[in-house]
């Protein structure tokens, strides 16, 4: 009997949604693209990505995705990268553009949090995954940081004193982009963990 | 030397990975700023006027004032773009400490140097380029652009010069992956361009860096033909704010680029958005009054 392939979806409203793809088939998972509720009903798993979350949010509003995803997030495990992590937030300070969070991981965010586009960065992100300690390189894109943790969250890895990849429940959330890079390491984390334990 | 392992430069295309299938939008100030933002716009591109404006006026168009682009950043938490003269690093220079997140060299401008274009290297900020096709791109990506987009024809609402571009490319692109090997010294000296980046595009049958549609485009389905012809995302100038309701129509554009291949939604998307900016047919404009040449 053959392991059956998991289908993992990636929102593809806007942003680096292919990114995500390339790194879903490199590991083996079946990438399907998420733009309307029903694509998300055969789904194991989904991944918001990054790209801008104003649009996102209006996207969403506007085909109706609202309740389908936040019913998926309570029953399906989700992992959402930058924008995404914006989305699954339970609350934004600064709101200015009106975003409004899922709510679904228990952190509050700041967006553009380590400035603007020319203090964007790479550096090495040590992360504990599946009980070990993996040096990641990290791609941060005007990203968000998170000013507040709850109680029920773990914290995967730190970054200058902020949390840049969370977990709660079957949520997951990262500040910085991992599918930017050539190393499935995080995806693999966050399927072996929460999609096919 | 063109890196693409080099950390900045990573930096510098990952914002514009961030953008893709989304809508960057012309604004001349802050309240535009907003609106494009509220709909679904993925960033802004801070100016002084229009192209349409730029081309009835006439005269030299050049950088937008320090003071409009901070009243755009200060308003809307989206990228803002601005756009310097072509050649004109010092303009670049400003718009950099001026924290923009990225720079459009643009041909929309006036030219400063009509030989030399910025060294973008150079820079901490990313910048994006036109070109007309494969031989331009990879020039400006040689100089250190991080994203490119077709320049079109920009300020006239004919799609026609952007649709050109666009197939020029795909089409130089698809060749390349079946060109032998030994011929690609030939190519890369017929584009002037260094051997790597041709060899680059071989390999993979697409440009290194994102690539975007620009110049003309003035409806949802004008948007969503750029997306089937390759474009990752979709500038749009005076289309918008040009047009008998900006609201309406930015949105609806935004919504076209999303579901470009759902006929059904960009149906939708068309619907009592009112008149689209006038519009002049390219063929009508005399040579020296295009900007795409330029």
């Amino acid at each position: 009997m053959t392991k059956k392939q998991l289908q993992i979806g990636v929102l593809a409203l806007q942003g680096d949604f292919e990114r995500h793809e390339h790194q879903l088939s490199l590991v083996g998972a079946y990438p399907v693209q998420v733009r309307l509720p029903s694509d998300l009903d055969q789904l194991d798993g989904l991944i918001i990505p990054g790209g801008e979350s104003t649009t996102m949010n209006y996207l969403v509003d506007r085909y109706n995705l609202r309740s389908p995803l936040l019913a998926f997030g309570k029953a399906r495990p989700i992992w959402g990268t930058c924008a995404g992590m914006i989305m699954l937030a339970k609350n934004i300070e600064d709101n200015l553009s009106g975003v409004e969070p899922f709510g679904l991981i228990d952190i509050d965010i700041v967006r553009n949090g380590y400035g603007r586009q020319v203090f964007s960065f790479t550096d090495k992100v040590e992360a504990t995954l599946n009980g070990s300690l993996a040096v990641l390189d990290a791609t941060f894109i005007r990203a968000p940081r998170v000013t507040r943790a709850g109680s029920g969250v773990t914290v995967l890895a730190h970054y200058r004193n902020s949390p840049v990849l969370v977990a709660q429940g079957r949520v997951m959330a990262s500040s910085f982009h991992s599918e930017l890079e050539n190393d499935t390491r995080v995806l693999e984390y966050f399927l072996k963990q929460f999609v096919a334990p | 030397m063109v890196d693409f392992s080099d950390k900045q430069h990573r930096v510098k295309i990952g914002l514009a990975e961030m953008l893709k299938g989304g809508v960057i939008m012309d604004v001349i100030n802050a309240d535009q700023a907003k609106l494009a933002e509220q709909s679904g716009a993925a960033a802004v591109m801070a100016l002084e006027r229009v192209p349409s404006d730029i081309r009835a006026d006439g005269g030299v168009a050049r950088m937008a004032d320090p003071d409009v682009i901070e009243g755009i950043k200060k308003i809307v938490t989206i990228p803002v773009m601005a756009k310097c003269r072509i050649g004109h690093f010092a303009e670049a220079q400003v718009l950099e400490s001026l924290e923009v997140d990225f720079i459009d060299e643009s041909e929309v401008l006036t030219p400063a140097d009509y030989k030399n274009h910025v060294d973008k290297w150079s820079f901490k900020v990313p910048f994006v380029c036109g070109c007309r096709n494969l031989g331009e791109a990879l020039r400006r990506i040689s100089e250190g652009a991080a994203m490119i987009r077709t320049k079109g024809e920009a300020g006239t609402g004919d799609v026609s010069e952007a649709v050109k571009h666009l197939r020029e490319i795909g089409t130089a692109m698809k060749a390349l992956t079946v060109t032998p090997e030994d011929e690609l010294y030939t190519t890369a000296k017929e584009h002037r361009v260094p051997i790597d980046l041709v060899r680059m595009v071989a390999k993979t049958g697409m440009l290194p860096v994102p690539n975007f549609a620009a110049g003309g485009i003035a409806t949802p389905a004008d948007a969503a033909l750029c997306m089937f012809l390759g474009a990752e995302a979709v500038f749009v100038g005076s289309g918008i704010f040009k047009s008998d309701n900006p609201e309406k129509r930015a949105k609806a554009i935004v919504a076209a680029t999303t579901h470009y291949k759902d006929a059904g939604i960009v149906a939708d998307a068309s619907r009592g958005l009112g008149e689209a900016m006038k519009g002049i047919q390219v063929d009508s404009i005399p040579d020296e009054e295009l900007l795409h040449t330029r």
